[in-house]
């Protein structure tokens, strides 16, 4: 039975710099591997729809005719699937967390992809 | 005879922090009946199983709990895995337990802050949410994820924690230990802390194998049942001891987690000692068909996951077992003959897990 045994604890974090960071005047801690929220690269999409298909919480929906890829930040849970399995490596996941926002709503990025002419097509335009 | 009350606890009362309803039936300041009520978090994650492909439901296994949701997805991964007989990469097993304990450790010292919060004690509670923070930095630095690590799939783990990093990591677990010996030594020694605890809300080891209490709550009655012990992941190649007590009070269960965190560490180091080289993942082919029950120990206790699939990309059913939905009888135990006042501190000695239970 002992008494006063959080005395030493407690007069070390007295004397001691906080634990916690005074964010947001000092930047909060961040990792190479920090999970903050995907962005594309629309030039180099393909719009397959991979990444529609294996988002767990259906928050990409990809539209092939108006070459169209929206994400919906607040269904996002951003578990790195999507940057995972998309066959090109257009999807990379940013560190930083997404702004606060009072409005709901898509964000719709616009596919600049153009597919590469092939050779044989090449000739067919030239002649 | 003394005339009964009844009094609502929760699911909003200070000390929980997640929804549960008790009705508390009392004569005078004792508590005759407790009459538990749950369903106020229920999100259908097991009907879901039915709407996503079974290699994506590994994301949402994973966040049925805020606090073991690694264990879970490790569990899934498990069953899918015995399905579709794939052999998972030794390394990817060992880095599996790692993370596992890791998950431990925060799990018990979150428990460790909000049970000294629970009687009282804040300062106590900062204290051990501070230590937690550099468990949750090490996960970040290692998967992405502070409390939602989504590292496990099926077949392996994604990603692979390099020699120099587990050398630094099992390095940094010594200096975190000794802080860990200084806040157990005030949970276990201070003599407010044990009058307040010892001889409140005791469970016998008869009732708590009865009543199916699983995990530190059935430790701390002396039933010695750990699920670590039938070797899942790379829990069978560590020398593993089973922390149990004999008391069944709130102190005995609060002595079983404070061990279990040098446990954890022990395990972590011996698992750095002897990860093997090697691919951390397989390819995985095909689609589970069958069915499967798998097992594991998660920071409350043993967890199930029942998988059946049929040969599609989708499975058929997931039902998910929780450590706090068996622990539940055994609180309802505990609390008859109990002083009202001691309500919160009984309730939240069983580590109750709200969202996990209801899923």
């Amino acid at each position: 039975m002992a008494f006063f045994e959080m005395v030493k604890t407690a007069l070390r974090t007295v004397l001691s710099r906080p634990a916690t960071i005074r964010y947001p005047a000092e930047p909060a801690k961040k990792t190479l591997l920090t999970r903050g929220h995907v962005t594309i690269d629309e030039s180099r999409c393909i719009s397959c729809g991979t990444c529609q298909r294996k988002c767990p919480a259906q928050a990409i929906l990809l539209n092939k005719e108006e070459k169209t890829w929206q994400m919906d930040r607040l269904r996002c849970v951003v578990c790195n699937s999507c940057v995972d399995t998309c066959p090109v490596k257009c999807l990379f996941m940013d560190t930083q967390y997404t702004a606060p926002t009072v409005t709901r709503g898509v964000e719709i990025v616009t596919i600049t992809y153009v597919k590469p002419v092939k050779a044989a097509d090449k000739g067919e335009i030239q002649g | 005879m003394t005339k009964q009350i009844i009094i609502p606890f929760g699911p909003q009362h200070p000390v929980l922090p997640e929804p549960i309803h008790l009705d508390l039936v009392l004569e005078d300041e004792m508590v005759v009946e407790a009459i538990p009520s749950i369903g106020y978090i229920h999100r259908g994650f097991e009907k879901l199983v039915e709407k996503r492909e079974f290699t994506e439901y590994v994301y949402v296994a994973e966040r049925t709990c805020g606090i073991c949701s690694f264990i879970h997805g490790l569990t899934y991964c498990q069953g899918i895995e015995e399905i579709m007989q794939v052999e998972v990469p030794e390394r990817a097993l060992f880095l599996r337990t790692i993370w596992s304990e890791y998950s431990r450790l925060h799990s018990h010292l979150l428990w460790l802050g909000l049970f000294a919060d629970s009687f009282g004690f804040e300062n106590l509670f900062m204290n051990a949410w501070r230590i937690r923070e550099r468990i949750l930095d090490v996960m970040e630095q290692t998967t992405g994820g502070r409390v939602i690590q989504g590292s496990c799939k099926i077949g392996g783990v994604r990603r692979d924690i390099s020699g120099e990093k587990l050398g630094q990591m099992s390095k940094d677990l010594d200096s975190i230990g000794q802080e860990l010996e200084e806040l157990t030594n005030v949970f276990l020694r201070d003599a407010s802390i044990k009058h307040r605890l010892k001889n409140v809300g005791v469970l016998s080891r008869d009732d708590a194998y009865s009543l199916g209490a699983v995990g530190p709550t059935a430790r701390g009655s002396g039933v010695s049942l750990d699920m670590r012990k039938t070797g899942y992941a790379a829990y069978g190649k560590l020398n593993l001891e089973t922390v149990a007590e004999n008391d069944g009070d709130c102190y005995a269960r609060c002595v079983v987690r404070c061990r279990e965190l040098f446990t954890s560490i022990d395990l972590i180091q011996q698992a750095v000692r002897k990860i093997p080289d090697g691919p951390t993942d397989v390819k995985v082919t095909g689609t589970p068909d069958g069915e499967y029950f798998t097992r594991s120990e998660q920071p409350r206790g043993e967890l199930v996951h029942y998988l059946k699939g049929n040969g599609t990309k989708f499975l058929v059913r997931s039902r998910i077992r929780t450590p706090t939905l068996t622990n539940i009888p055994p609180l309802v135990k505990m609390l008859q003959g109990c002083e009202l006042a001691d309500v919160p501190v009984i309730v939240l000695s069983i580590d109750p897990c709200i969202s996990c239970t209801e899923r």
